[in-house]
């Protein structure tokens, strides 16, 4: 049975029509020579090799770096399916961190009964120790990268949440500085919302987030596990262009509940610190004892009031697969109004009804772990091996607690360079929501991540998927073909 | 700037310049070793070790002294922290994470230079070995260039101050070497081979045509130790890159509003060297003398370690 998926720019017509505002962009690939794109392509690659786009596989050589797999062909968004995804966003956000404030605070909402109290209170990803420390202005979530999917032209869904330390907003921003060095005509037939702003609003963000007692001018830092790391691009890039320091742990000391970091002329204080390592090895002195990328100290300050942590820790609890499935509810609790962004229908393997469905149809579900990411610990029914679908049903029996399930969604589609020609892979789509004192903001655009193997719906970069530059057009920009 | 990275950048410009003045010293001993007409033989690889102070470690691997393995040990061993491929190693990591701070072109320098070098597993014959390093050669020109490209301020300070560091102790060992070499039986001080010898130290020094520029009057030893250690004219000499240290140290002082004991040495160093006659060194001895220079120039170089608090 060949299921029908959904193309962004031919619909259901499998090639023969452009939906309405996609004419020029259909044509745009059908005229441009396939040799032609491809050496664009290349040319892209080895800029980014170049420059040192790499990232580091886990389980491979340290040293082996990696470029990610750039298509040429972008994603389009219109302004209008921008608008309400940017409003579903933004609402969903702010939801995620009040839920945060609320659980390691008042927990109203467990005491509700909205949330099962056992859910948050025992789970893995909620962390007791900063249970009734209030982060400054009560922001945990400062940065998220939501994870969506879009299964028909109007259903766009939310696939999981990453409130602790989302990546790839620097490959959101490269691609498109490929796309227009590579591809300007495209920019001339669209009227593109640019992207860059995303380094300034962060910077403004992070400035509005420091704690009372800095200075007008906060000084903000990145923390980095360091150059091993398999994003240290990102993280030296991001600290780049928002102009503040890439500090490693060795950089920082802690004295008197104050963060300092070590510069040539001496110790200068840190009021505000984006940090891309893991709540587990922030502080050895309170977390991972052998931590060696954390700063001694450094929650002591946190609790002290004298250095905002972005995004603040804790915030895992948010990420949670099975507290994802309330999203929903935590929604509606929080804002008042329904979620404007469905979720996927999950089913929490702890219910015993949802256990005895999932173990049913193993072979059709898409089975997670509730605390995983980065494509690895899930099964795809429809793509496993009868062994592989042995294997997590005897998982899952042990651990039920430790799973969600979900049907295998029909992901959207997007043409892509494929061998010698042009095919539909599916996508998937990370766009960035910032959250300060300033307000919620989310920059137009975002990471689309591409499953180049034929058929396949796994798009993480570990798993052999690629990017594509995302373009969120501005107003007004229908095409004389589109008002037809 | 963050300490570290003042630190890692110093790094950078000192190993760059230890791996192209072991490229040099390779290429140089080849030609001594090969291209002379009175080969100087396994003698000349031997002092090719010790004046990268690499003797003691060569020993340890137990092989014998023959061109191939030394010039293997010193371009590329793993077990050779100073060999050349270590040397662009620790260079090319060290600018992965101080990425931000280096310019395009002097990464991309780097990067090359490494990745020429990553995957040989031998240097080869001596055309093959002479072309590694004239493409090695070429990137190194290249990061020099780099470097003098980018903004003045302090990233391009402490790559230079790193360079000059470790180019001192370079050229000061590489004239030393001439006391490590012991002239063949039979051979005398001012023969054939004394010449070749001073005239690969040269070569080494990339000061060959220079030297003709400056003295017309013929190859001496006192001529050459002059020009190398106290000509200001020569880029390289031991003067010139004392005047570069006190450059760069006063524009870190401007740079950073506060100046110490580091840059009190290196003018020490200058002013003394500016009143040396070649007469003097000679006189008293040149290894001793270049001795004692090596070891104020390590004192310099925990004095700048200190004051930019790399560690």
């Amino acid at each position: 049975m060949a299921q029908k998926y959904f193309d962004e720019i031919w619909g259901y017509s499998r090639g023969r029509r452009p939906r309405p505002g996609f004419e020029s962009l259909a044509r745009w690939i059908k005229e441009t020579s396939k040799p032609e794109l491809r050496r664009r392509q290349a040319q892209a690659e080895a800029a980014f090799r170049q420059l040192g786009i790499t990232f580091n596989v886990y389980g491979e050589d340290e040293e082996a770096e990696r470029i990610i797999p750039f298509d040429i062909i972008p994603r389009v968004f219109t302004h209008e399916e921008w608008q309400s995804l940017s409003e579903g966003l933004e609402q969903r956000v702010t939801a995620l961190n009040l839920f945060l404030e609320d659980v390691y605070g008042a927990r109203k909402i467990l005491k509700d009964g909205i949330v099962p109290s056992d859910l948050v209170l025992g789970n893995p990803g909620f962390t007791p120790l900063v249970n009734g420390h209030r982060p400054p202005h009560g922001l945990y979530a400062h940065i998220c990268g939501i994870d969506m999917v879009r299964t028909s032209a109007d259903e766009f869904l939310v696939l999981e949440d990453n409130a602790r330390t989302p990546s790839g907003v620097s490959y959101m921003l490269e691609n498109r500085e490929a796309m227009l060095r590579l591809c300007p005509e495209l920019f001339e037939i669209f009227e593109v919302e640019p992207v860059d702003s995303y380094t300034d609003a962060l910077r403004e963000m992070m400035q509005s987030v420091a704690p009372d007692s800095a200075s007008n001018n906060p000084c903000c830092v990145l923390l980095t596990p360091g150059h091993f790391n398999s994003a240290f691009y990102e993280h030296s890039f991001l600290a780049d262009n928002v102009g503040i320091e890439l500090v490693e742990a060795a950089d920082l000391i802690v004295d008197d509940d104050i963060v300092w970091m070590r510069t040539i002329e001496g110790r200068k204080r840190v009021d505000v610190i984006y940090r891309r390592i893991d709540d587990d090895f922030l502080d050895p002195l309170v977390f991972r004892p052998d931590s060696m990328l954390g700063v001694p100290g450094l929650i002591a300050a946190y609790f002290a009031g004298n250095v905002t942590l972005i995004n603040a820790p804790g915030g895992g609890i948010a990420d949670d697969k099975a507290i994802y499935s309330y999203m929903p509810e935590i929604v509606k609790y929080y804002t008042g109004a329904e979620a404007k962004l469905p979720n996927v229908e999950t089913w929490r393997c702890r219910e015993p009804d949802a256990l005895k469905y999932t173990l049913e149809h193993l072979a059709e579900l898409v089975v997670k772990k509730v605390d995983g990411s980065g494509g690895y610990g899930m099964l795809v029914g429809p793509t496993s091996t009868e062994e592989e679908i042995a294997e997590f049903r005897a998982a899952l029996k042990a651990n039920p607690h430790g799973y969600i399930a979900q049907p295998t969604l029909a992901l959207s589609t997007v043409p892509t360079l494929a061998g010698k020609g042009i095919k539909g892979r599916h996508v998937d789509f990370r766009p960035f929501v910032l959250s300060g004192t300033n307000g919620v903001h989310t920059v137009p655009g975002g990471l689309t991540r591409v499953a180049l193997r034929e058929g396949s719906l796994v798009v993480n970069s570990s798993q052999g998927g690629g990017t594509k530059d995302s373009f969120v057009l501005r107003p007004d920009n229908e095409q004389p073909e589109a008002k037809a | 700037m963050l300490a570290r990275t003042a630190s890692y950048l110093y790094w950078i410009g000192r190993y760059v310049e230890r791996a192209e003045f072991t490229a040099r010293l390779v290429e140089a001993t080849v030609r001594l070793d090969s291209l002379s007409a009175r080969p100087a033989g396994e003698g000349a690889w031997e002092s090719a070790l010790a004046v990268a102070s690499s003797a003691d470690d060569y020993a340890a691997t137990g092989e014998t002294v023959n061109p191939t393995n030394v010039a293997n040990f010193m371009m590329l061993a793993e077990n050779n922290s100073n060999s050349v491929r270590n040397c662009l190693y620790s260079a090319r990591m060290n600018s992965r994470a101080v990425r931000t701070a280096l310019t395009r072109e002097g990464w991309e320098s780097i990067n090359r230079a490494w990745l020429g070098l990553r995957d040989r597993s031998a240097v080869g014959g001596t055309q093959a070995t002479i072309n590694l390093i004239e493409a090695l050669k070429a990137e190194t020109r290249g990061f020099e260039g780099a470097i003098h490209r980018m903004l003045r301020q302090e990233s391009q300070f402490f790559l230079r101050l790193g360079a000059c560091i470790e180019r001192a102790d370079n050229m000061a060992r590489l004239i030393d070497v001439k006391y490590h070499l012991i002239l063949p039986e039979g051979e005398e001080v001012g023969g054939l081979i004394d010449r070749d010898q001073w005239s690969t130290i040269l070569q080494t020094a990339s000061a060959n045509t220079a030297f003709r520029w400056l003295y017309r009057d013929g190859l001496s030893p006192s001529r050459v130790v002059e020009m190398l250690v106290l000509r200001r004219e020569l880029p390289r000499s031991l003067a010139a890159t004392a005047d570069e240290l006190v450059g760069i140290l006063d524009a870190l002082g401007k740079a950073t509003g506060f100046q110490g004991e580091a840059d009190r040495m290196a003018r020490l160093l200058q002013q003394r060297m500016r009143k040396t006659r070649i007469r003097e060194i000679m006189a008293g001895g040149l290894h001793e003398y270049l001795q004692a220079f090596i070891k104020e120039n390590r004192l310099l170089s925990q004095a700048i370690t200190r004051q930019f608090r790399f560690d």
